[in-house]
């Protein structure tokens, strides 16, 4: 019974989200809001299970007095709640950035940008970038490692904006903007695949999971 | 208005009727379709096929319900195939209303294989910090994991017993809506060399192909295309291969909209230019 | 002293990081650990930051009466009742209230799930509008553009098994692996280097816009 009210209000929620496609309605409005509302609410107990219990609350509880100093830091960053007192939000905040930009920096270049121009330091002559793997090396050959090449130095080229893009540099701008539009396209390409999808998986929650059991309730 | 100001011109409300029927239509009337198997799924498949029995696999969950959809598929299909190989499944989280979505996808496929809780398959569920937990987990995964989703401490699992960290991991399958594939490739693999694949959805699937490129990813796993492939890698037809024929035909739709568009716009564009000269 | 304090704090912690990654013995990947789960501490403090906010725009409009003032009441009104749901189910699975099977689960699996899903899905509709509108071939590069999507879409998902479509999702897939990842790498190598430069900026303090 519970899966059955269940079904039915999930149901009504998504057929009324689907109503803004004729026009904006209060029943749209409606759905919008308890959407917000609901997974305001959700976001409480999930920051409650997932990290206060067993980051916070646990450890005070078996005496790891440690963490008491995060516990007030993470209190004085609800002092921005109250505009005269809210400077001393900076303190934990200041830690938050300074301990993010640690990991940035060094991670950053240890597993980014270091095994990126790595990669495209290929030979031009002599066997492509392979893959191991039989269905992607049927296109391979010598030229792909030049496309890599020249594709990504064109790009980084054409974001290099602190000289004027004329003579060489603006050249090589000119063909890093065809490569970037090649994968601007692409990434349309499956953006689209990415949204369609979303689409199906409501339409068969709708017809599956809703209709279909709702047809059969009526003719057994 | 002319037949070219009306192709340039067709209501909205009409294309998203289109699109809707394109949709539902094969849903309803089971059309079958077609599967293409990329090659980077199929590298994902063998970096997973070719792991021993016994081996331990994350997974982690780094997407929502809203990504449901494309991933739900794709993860079921690969713990299919980890608990035919009998490989040690944990399951995991860097986002955290992905983790109920999860724990129903991990259930439901082990009740179709003889695995046992604790045994073949563990769920540590989620702890903030993203990158700090990766760092974390590469030293002792008991340093951010004491206990797992039901809060039995890990010690007391017995596939935990040997598993520590990395090092004893076979492969991580990541499960991407966002940029968390960019942090497990920047701290586990740039720090500890850990293997991964990578299942993401179509909007970030493009943003992945650099790593597996330099070789930073074992395979990449693309959106409900990606999923339908790994099912049929698998053998085991199910939700992605049913939708795909939805999936072509949209797209087909999409892009005849395009032409129309196009053809609209610059048979009017002519139309003006005739006009200008004429006058 | 307000400033001073917070910069000098960014400033000890990054460095305390960068060093422990050169240096990860004791006591410095001890001092890592520690920073590390401080971070995650203090960012779930940052979560009920938002909520409140959030709530307290919403009672704000119901309390001028502004227009819409009923959506917001709603949108409080379920706010407190998921609340108190969420209670019932801390107390019934003793402080695990996303326990599969209470009544917080519930919730989330036929509310947050659908909602959410059918939010993200309306953008079906919209990038297929869009697409018709907007995408115009009127130069080379929008060109270009045009020929990689439809190479894509159809490559990646054929309607009909035959040597076109095959053809076509091998050459998706070269198109992929060389051009595309060209491009995305050279992205790629510009964002990390920018987010490396921002970092060093904030950790010697001469970026200090997080101090707003």
């Amino acid at each position: 019974m519970g899966h059955i009210l269940g079904v039915w209000i999930a149901a009504g929620l998504t057929l009324m989200i689907f109503s803004f496609l004729y026009k904006d309605n209060p029943f749209y409005k409606f759905a919008e809001h308890v959407y917000v509302g609901v997974s305001a609410a959700y976001a409480c107990f999930y920051t409650w299970d997932y990290f206060l219990m067993p980051k916070l609350i646990n450890p005070l509880s078996q005496h790891h007095w440690l963490v008491i100093i995060p516990g007030i830091f993470g209190l004085m960053m609800l002092t921005r709640w109250f505009p005269r007192i809210a400077w001393v939000s900076r303190w934990p905040i200041s830690v938050s950035v300074g301990v993010g930009s640690g990991l940035a920096v060094v991670q950053g270049m240890q597993g980014l940008v270091i095994p990126q121009i790595k990669s495209t330091i290929l030979p031009v002559m002599g066997s492509s970038v392979t893959f191991n793997n039989l269905i992607t090396n049927l296109w391979s050959h010598p030229i792909n490692n030049l496309i890599i090449i020249v594709g990504t130095i064109a790009t980084i080229i054409y974001f290099y904006f602190s000289k004027e893009h004329k003579g060489i540099i603006g050249g090589t701008a000119k063909v890093g903007i065809i490569f970037i539009m090649v994968a601007f396209g692409a990434s349309f390409g499956y953006t689209v695949m990415a949204r369609i999808s979303l689409l199906i998986g409501r339409i068969s929650f709708l017809i599956n999971d809703w209709l279909v059991p709702l047809f059969h309730s009526f003719t057994h | 208005m002319n037949i070219w100001e009306k192709l340039s011109k067709i209501d909205r409300r009409i294309i998203y009727l289109l699109l809707a029927l394109v949709v539902i239509i094969p849903i309803v009337f089971k059309i079958p379709s077609t599967v293409a198997v990329s090659g980077p799924a199929r590298m994902a498949f063998d970096a997973v096929d070719n792991l021993p029995p016994g081996t331990p696999i994350i997974f982690s969950t780094d997407f929502d319900p809203a990504s449901m959809p494309e991933l739900r598929p794709m993860m079921t299909a690969m713990l299919r195939h980890a608990f035919k190989k009998r490989l040690k499944v944990i399951m995991m989280g860097h986002w955290p209303t992905g983790i109920p979505l999860s724990t129903l996808i991990l259930e439901e496929a082990a009740k179709e294989f003889e695995v046992e809780y604790g045994v073949d398959y563990v769920n540590i569920g989620y702890r903030p910090g993203a990158g700090a937990v990766m760092i974390q987990m590469g030293r002792e995964i008991r340093n951010v994991f004491n206990v797992d989703i039901e809060g039995t401490p890990l010690d007391s699992l017995p596939m935990m017993k040997t598993i520590h960290n990395y090092s004893d991991i076979g492969l991580v399958a990541c499960y991407e809506a966002g940029a968390m594939g960019d942090i497990w490739v920047q701290y586990a693999w740039g720090r500890f060399g850990v293997k991964i694949v990578m299942a993401t959805t179509a909007v970030v699937t493009p943003e992945c192909y650099p790593y597996l490129g330099a070789h930073q990813i074992e395979g990449l796993i693309g959106g409900m295309a990606g999923a339908a492939a790994y099912e049929k890698l698998v053998e085991h037809p199910d939700k992605a291969m049913i939708r795909m024929s939805s999936q072509a035909w949209a797209h087909i739709l999409i892009i005849v909209f395009i032409i129309i568009g196009n053809i609209g716009y610059f048979m009017m564009r002519r139309m003006e230019k005739t006009k200008t000269k004429g006058a | 002293m307000k400033r001073q304090i917070p910069l000098l704090l960014t400033f000890l912690t990054g460095v305390a990081i960068i060093i422990s990654f050169f240096i990860p013995h004791k006591p410095f990947n001890q001092v890592q650990d520690t920073l590390l789960d401080w971070f995650i501490i203090i960012s779930g403090f940052a979560l009920l930051l938002g909520i409140y906010s959030l709530l307290r725009k919403h009672i704000i409009h119901i309390q001028k009466k502004d227009a819409g003032w009923g959506y917001s009441l709603i949108l409080n009104s379920f706010f407190v009742g998921v609340f108190i749901v969420g209670i019932i189910s801390a107390v019934q699975f003793k402080g695990m209230s996303l326990t599969p099977g209470s009544s917080l689960y519930y919730v989330y699996d036929y509310m947050v799930i659908p909602l959410s899903a059918t939010m993200f899905s309306l953008l079906a509709f919209f990038i297929a509008s869009a697409a018709y509108r907007a995408f115009r071939a009127r130069k080379l590069n929008a060109t270009l553009l045009l020929i990689a999507a439809v190479v894509v879409m159809l490559g990646r998902v054929p309607i009909v098994d035959n040597a076109f479509f095959k053809f076509l999702g091998q050459f998706s897939d070269w198109f992929m692996l060389i051009p595309q990842m060209a491009a995305k790498r050279g992205i790629l190598i510009g964002i990390a280097l920018g987010s490396f430069a921002m970092s060093l900026r904030i950790i010697l303090g001469i970026e200090r816009t997080y101090l707003q």
